[in-house]
């Protein structure tokens, strides 16, 4: 059960980025949240784990109101929220399985943060995801020695062994190729239905966000302008979130002939779902 | 378009700076000028002893060759004490350095006040040289190699820690954010996403201030503090000549290896 009631982020200097924003997830589903740069979309995320302080407003994770937490209380609450971030933001000397495991820091102690002394429910826990995410190979990798992708996959990793109640994903495809962004889309969709887990996902690609979305969510301007599903993602939809422009490619449906980005992103879908 | 056009539409002079950067520049070299003429003409140098330096520098080597090398058994302790001095004092760096370096890296530090004493740590270390340090610490521990390693420790703390606060600071924050994100405490964040970050920086910096360490404390014996500076000092009292270019040439190979191995062991780092 996740709850967002009113929830406002004035910076200092005046910039309003979220205004009022209501938004409620009661069922495990994937929520794509879309909008164009600057329309609040990172600091919607980074609001709900408190990674950005919000200005006023309530964003309760099963009934557990976040936003009034203490130090210690805030720390528990993020234990219960995977992120993952658009840059990867992968300790690079560490190995993946260091990085992996980081994922369970809120449980150890500093002594075996050090040690690296991990619970073997947790070390096992890691090796199944790893698997998962095809990457038992290179487990004892330095992350840096990674491509894009296989860093993202490390990042959801990383993510899903804090065993969340839910996935905040920022901008997860931004910095990969469209074969690999899906790729990559389509593991975290995978994984959070897998587990039952509700994700939220920031995402400027609005034809990836239809194919996966269970919801979408439209930011203009820091206030949610559209909430329903990817087929309801219209001409003026697109318009009010984005402004004006020809969408006609944009929401065309799939399967039909037709020249473009659209025909050669379905393309490309359908030999990376095959292979 | 002719080549005419050209000429009229476009201008065909074009200078770098106006005639007033020109001018400012000017002075400033005059400036500079000055100040060398004024220091010079206020120091009273008396130059009559410049006339025959060439003598007495040529006198002096005279008298320095032959090296007395069986003096070289009687320094092999000394020097031998000399590297343990350099060698602990930047153990004990590698202990408080980098504590130092989060109070005073900006993105680590917890409020002003301990920034504030990270900064103070790291300049009152940097501005009391080595020597000075050890004049400090033979009053404090006597004469000997505790005063000496303390007086490593406590120059080395501020040149380490600097260097490491700066590495903080440019570290990349994206990692940190999302060790943060976890749940991770204040502590595991440090460990976990910014030390791995900076090791190369820490192992480098490290290793660099072992190698200026045995440099330094090999002058530290003239002021009590222990290691080959007592032999050489003495020597030098005693106008043993012979006896202090075996030092010399003692500690210069001391350098030259320490240099070699320093370089050898950075490059190693990755």
């Amino acid at each position: 059960m996740f709850i967002i009631k009113g929830l406002s982020k004035t910076y200092p200097g005046g910039v309003t980025a979220l205004e009022e924003i209501n938004l409620e997830i009661l069922e495990p589903q994937v929520v794509m949240v879309i909008g164009s740069s600057g329309a609040g979309k990172s600091t919607l995320i980074r609001c709900i784990n408190r990674l950005i302080e919000p200005t006023t407003g309530s964003v309760q994770l099963n009934e557990v109101e976040i936003t009034t937490l203490g130090k210690t209380g805030l720390r528990k609450a993020r234990r219960r929220m995977g992120m993952i971030f658009q840059e990867y933001n992968l300790v690079d000397r560490l190995t993946v399985m260091e990085n992996v495991l980081s994922g369970r820091l809120g449980y150890v102690s500093f002594l075996q943060a050090y040690r690296r002394k991990y619970g073997p429910e947790d070390i096992s826990a890691a090796y199944e995801l790893l698997d998962r995410v095809g990457l038992t190979e290179n487990c004892n990798s330095r992350a840096d020695a990674l491509s894009g992708g296989q860093r993202q996959r490390v990042g959801i990793a990383r993510a899903l062994m804090q065993r969340p109640d839910l996935l905040l994903v920022d901008e997860p495809t931004a910095s990969l190729d469209p074969k690999t962004s899906r790729q990559i889309m389509r593991l975290i969709v995978e994984l959070a239905s897998e587990r039952g887990t509700p994700a939220l996902i920031n995402i400027h690609d609005v034809a990836l966000a239809r194919s996966f979305a269970d919801r979408i969510i439209g930011l203009a301007r820091g206030r949610v302008a559209f909430d329903g599903t990817a087929a309801e993602v219209s001409d003026q939809v697109l318009t009010e979130i984005y402004g004006e422009e020809d969408w006609s490619a944009t929401i065309k449906n799939d399967g039909s002939d037709s020249s473009g980005d659209e025909n050669l992103l379905s393309k490309i879908e359908k030999e990376s779902s095959a292979g | 378009m002719s080549q005419t056009d050209f000429k009229q539409k476009y201008p065909q002079i074009w200078k770098r700076f106006t005639p007033a950067e020109t001018l400012v520049r000017y002075i400033w070299y005059g400036g500079i000028v000055f100040i060398a003429v004024w220091s010079v003409s206020n120091l009273d140098i008396p130059w009559f002893y410049f006339l025959d330096a060439h003598v007495q520098a040529a006198d002096l080597i005279t008298r320095m060759i032959p090296p007395y090398w069986p003096f070289f058994l009687d320094i092999i302790q000394p020097l031998v004490e000399t590297l343990h001095i350099a060698t602990l004092g930047t153990v004990f760096t590698i202990f408080l350095a980098f504590p130092v370096a989060i109070l005073s890296a900006r993105n680590t530090t917890f409020n002003k006040t301990t920034w504030f004493i990270g900064r103070f740590i790291l300049v009152t270390s940097r501005s009391v040289n080595t020597v000075v340090w050890g004049l400090l610490f033979v009053a404090i521990f006597g004469p000997g190699p505790v005063a000496g390693i303390f007086s490593v420790a406590a120059r080395s703390i501020g040149f380490v820690g600097k260097l490491i606060a700066e590495a903080i600071e440019e570290i990349d924050v994206g990692a940190v954010e999302a060790i943060e994100a976890t749940g991770a405490s204040k502590l595991q964040i440090l460990l976990i996403g910014v030390l791995p970050q900076v090791m190369p920086i820490i192992l480098g910096t490290i290793i660099y201030r072992w190698d200026i360490n045995i440099r330094e404390s090999t002058v530290l014996g003239f002021v009590g503090a222990g290691g080959i500076g007592i032999v050489l000092y003495s020597s030098i009292n005693l106008f043993a000549w012979h006896e202090v270019s075996v030092i010399l040439v003692s500690i210069f190979g001391v350098v030259i290896l320490s240099e070699y191995l320093s370089i050898k062991a950075r490059a190693r780092i990755t």
